[in-house]
C-alpha cells in the first residue's frame, strides 16, 4: 500500500461508515419525532446540494429556488387531484414534478440569467413573489390560501416516516452523486470559470448562457422533485409554505455555513441548520415572536463576518496551513529553471520581483469574499 | 501575403466619446503586427470590437474570409481568434492546469490528449511546476505567461496580445518576445498592442498607428520611426533619440 493511496482508503472507509449510519438511523431511532428530523434534514440536504450545483459552481446566488420547490409540490398535488391518483401510485408522478421544475427553470433562467450579481438576486426574489401571489390567487388551480391536500397513503402510522426517510435518503445520495459528477466534468469546470470571470470564459469559447441555463434547469428539476416528496410527507401545501420566503434564506445559510461551492459544505450546513431550526421551533421560549428567525439571522451574520467561506473550506485551509507550516505557498521557480530554460528563470525572477509580490495580494482578498458576485 | 484579419471603418462611441472613428487595420497571415497609439487612441476598444467584447456602431471585421462583426466572444474564439487582456485575466480559484482546460473545452478530444497538450504548453512558458496550484497564487508575471498559454491551448490561428510586456520585468519581457517569435515561426499570426516601443519595434514586421480612433499610418518599423505624423501624434522626440535595436 502506498502512502498516496491512504487518504483515499480513509475517505472510502468514512463514506461507507456514513452511509451505514444513514441507513441504520430509522432502525436505531424509531421514535417518529426523531425520524421526522431525519426526513426533513435529508430533504434539505437534497435542496442545498441542488442549489449548490447551480449557485455554488456558477457564483449566481439564487434566492428563488422556492419557486421550484413549491411548483413541484403544487404540480404533484394538482396532478393527483385532477387525475385521481391515489396511494403509492402518486410516486409515479415524480418525473412530472421534474419536468415542471425544468420548464419553469428554462423560462425563469432565460430572463434572470441575462443579468449578473445583485440584479440576478433581485430578479430571483421578484419571480419568487410572482409564484407565491399566483398560488394565492389562482384558486381553481391551487386551492388559494387553503392550498392542496396530498392523496392518502395507507401506511401504518407507527412507521409512516421510515419509507419517506429512505426516499429522501435516496434523493440526497443521488443529488450528491450528481453534484460530484458535475464538479468533475468539463461542464463543472466551465461553471466554475464563469464564477471566476464570466467574460473571460466566454472569450475562451465557453457558451456561458447555455452552461448556466443547463445548471439552473438541473438544479430546478431536482428541487421540484424533492418539493413533491416534501408535499406528500407533510400532507399538504399552502402558498406560504410551498413558496416560503424563509426557504431560500435557509438554503443559502446552509450552503454558506458548510461551505459555498464545495460538495460537502451544503450537506453539512443542511444537517446542522434544518434539525436546529426544527428543534428551536419546538422550544416554547423560541417558538413565539419569531425568535428562532432572529437567531438564524444572527447565525448568518456570524458566518458572513467570521467564516465567510464556510466550515469545510475554512477547516480545510486551517488543516493545510498546519501541515505546510513554514513552506512557501508558491514553489520558487528558480530551482526548476532548467526545466524550461530561460522560462523558469524568468518566472522566478518575476515571482521574486516586488511587482509579483504585489500582484499576489488581490486573489487572497477576492477569495475571502466567498465568491459572491 | 493575404490579410487574415481586417477591419473596415469601425466606429464605436461611448456616450459622447467617439472611441473609434473609422478604424481600419489589416494583419497579414503569418506576421507579427503591432498596434500603437497614445492613451485613449482606441487600441483596446478596437481589440474589444474585433473579439466581440464590444459591439461596433459601424464598420466590419473580416477574419479568415468571413465577416465576424459583432459576433459573440465564444464564437470569435471558436473561429480561431484568441486574445489576452491588458490587465491579466485568469481564473484565480481554478488551478493553473484547470485554467488551461477551460480554453480546451470546445475541442472534442480525448481528455488525456488535452491534458498533455496543456502541460506541454505550461512547460513551453515555464510554469508547468505550478500546474496544481491555484492560479490566484501566481505572481503577476506568471499570470501573463499563463494567459498566453491558455489562449494557445485551443490552437487559434491569430492571437491578439494586449500589452503583453506591461508591468513585467525585463527578463520576462525577453522571454515573452522569444515565445512570440517561436510561435510565429510555427505559423501563428499576432497582433500586439504595446506601449513598450523597444518591444514593438524589435518584434513586429508591420505597425499601425492609431490616433483618435483612426489609423493614421501603417508600415514597417523603420517607416514608423521616421514618419512625421507619428512623431507629431505620439512618439515625439523620444523615439528619434533612441538608437535602433540592430
Amino acid at each position: 500500500m502506498t502512502r498516496d493511496s491512504r487518504p483515499w482508503l480513509v475517505r472510502a472507509f468514512l463514506l461507507v461508515l456514513l452511509v451505514a449510519a444513514a441507513v441504520a438511523f430509522p432502525k436505531v431511532f424509531t421514535n417518529p419525532a426523531v425520524t421526522n428530523y431525519g426526513v426533513l434534514a435529508l430533504i434539505f440536504v437534497t435542496v442545498a446540494s441542488a442549489w449548490n450545483i447551480f449557485s455554488g459552481n456558477s457564483g449566481y446566488i439564487s434566492l428563488g429556488h422556492a419557486v421550484f420547490f413549491g411548483s413541484g409540490a403544487y404540480a404533484m398535488g394538482i396532478a393527483a387531484r385532477d387525475w385521481n391518483v391515489q396511494g403509492t401510485t402518486v410516486f409515479a408522478l415524480l418525473p412530472l414534478a421534474a419536468v415542471v421544475g425544468a420548464v419553469i427553470a428554462v423560462v425563469f433562467g432565460l430572463i434572470a440569467l441575462r443579468v449578473r450579481r445583485h440584479t440576478f438576486i433581485v430578479i430571483t426574489i421578484a419571480v419568487f413573489f410572482i409564484f407565491q401571489l399566483a398560488a394565492f390567487n389562482l384558486r381553481s388551480l391551487t386551492g388559494g390560501s387553503a392550498g392542496l391536500n396530498s392523496p392518502f397513503l395507507n401506511w401504518p402510522s407507527s412507521g409512516y416516516n421510515t419509507p419517506f426517510y429512505y426516499i429522501a435518503l435516496a434523493f440526497a445520495g443521488a443529488t450528491i452523486a450528481i453534484a460530484v459528477a458535475v464538479r468533475r466534468s468539463r461542464f463543472g469546470l466551465q461553471l466554475r470559470a464563469i464564477r471566476d470571470d464570466e467574460d473571460r470564459a466566454r472569450g475562451l469559447g465557453v457558451r456561458a448562457m447555455r452552461v448556466k441555463l443547463t445548471a439552473f434547469v438541473l438544479s430546478g428539476a431536482i428541487t421540484a422533485m424533492i418539493g413533491s416528496i416534501w408535499f406528500y410527507y407533510i400532507n399538504q401545501v399552502e402558498p406560504q409554505t410551498g413558496f416560503d420566503p424563509l426557504f431560500d434564506l435557509l438554503v443559502v445559510l446552509m450552503a454558506f455555513l458548510g461551505g459555498y461551492g464545495s460538495i460537502t459544505g451544503p450537506v453539512l450546513g443542511a444537517l446542522i441548520i434544518e434539525p436546529g431550526t426544527l428543534w428551536l421551533n419546538t422550544q416554547p421560549q423560541f417558538s413565539g415572536g419569531y425568535l428562532s428567525e432572529i437567531l438564524l439571522g444572527a447565525v448568518f451574520l456570524v458566518i458572513v463576518l467570521f467564516v465567510p467561506r464556510g466550515i469545510v473550506p475554512t477547516g480545510g485551509e486551517w488543516i493545510t496551513r498546519l501541515r505546510t507550516r513554514g513552506r512557501p505557498a508558491v514553489v520558487p521557480v528558480a530551482a526548476g529553471a532548467a526545466t524550461a530554460g530561460s522560462a523558469g528563470g524568468a518566472a522566478a525572477a518575476s515571482a521574486a520581483s516586488p511587482a509579483g509580490a504585489t500582484a499576489d495580494a488581490p486573489p487572497a482578498s477576492r477569495a475571502s469574499k466567498g465568491g459572491a458576485r | 501575403m493575404t490579410a487574415v484579419l481586417r477591419t473596415e471603418g469601425i466606429k464605436k462611441a461611448y456616450g459622447g466619446v467617439q472611441a473609434l472613428n473609422g478604424a481600419g487595420i489589416s494583419v497579414d497571415e503569418g506576421t507579427i503586427a503591432g498596434l500603437i497609439g497614445p492613451n485613449g487612441s482606441g487600441k483596446t476598444t478596437l481589440f474589444n470590437v474585433i473579439t466581440g467584447y464590444d459591439r461596433a456602431d459601424e464598420g466590419q471585421v473580416h477574419f479568415a474570409g468571413q465577416v465576424i462583426t459583432n459576433a459573440a466572444p465564444d464564437k470569435v474564439f471558436a473561429a480561431g481568434l484568441g486574445r489576452t487582456f491588458q490587465l491579466t485575466r485568469i481564473f484565480p480559484r481554478l488551478t493553473v492546469l484547470e485554467n488551461m482546460l477551460v480554453a480546451a473545452q470546445h475541442k472534442r478530444q480525448q481528455r488525456h490528449t488535452v491534458r498533455q497538450r496543456a502541460m506541454d504548453l505550461l512547460e513551453f512558458v515555464g510554469i508547468d511546476r505550478h500546474a496544481g496550484l491555484l492560479a490566484g497564487s501566481l505572481s503577476y508575471g506568471q499570470r501573463k505567461l499563463l494567459e498566453l498559454a491558455y489562449v494557445l491551448v485551443a490552437d487559434p490561428a491569430v492571437i491578439l496580445l494586449d500589452e503583453p510586456a506591461g508591468g513585467v520585468n525585463p527578463t520576462l519581457i525577453n522571454l515573452i518576445a522569444d515565445r512570440i517569435r517561436e510561435l510565429n515561426s510555427q505559423g501563428k499570426t499576432f497582433l500586439i498592442v504595446e506601449h513598450n516601443m523597444e518591444f514593438v519595434m524589435g518584434l513586429c514586421s508591420t505597425i499601425t498607428v492609431l490616433e483618435s480612433g483612426a489609423a493614421v499610418v501603417s508600415g514597417p518599423p523603420e517607416m514608423i520611426r521616421s514618419d512625421k505624423r507619428v512623431l507629431d501624434a505620439y512618439l515625439g522626440a523620444d523615439l528619434e533619440e533612441e538608437e535602433p535595436d540592430e
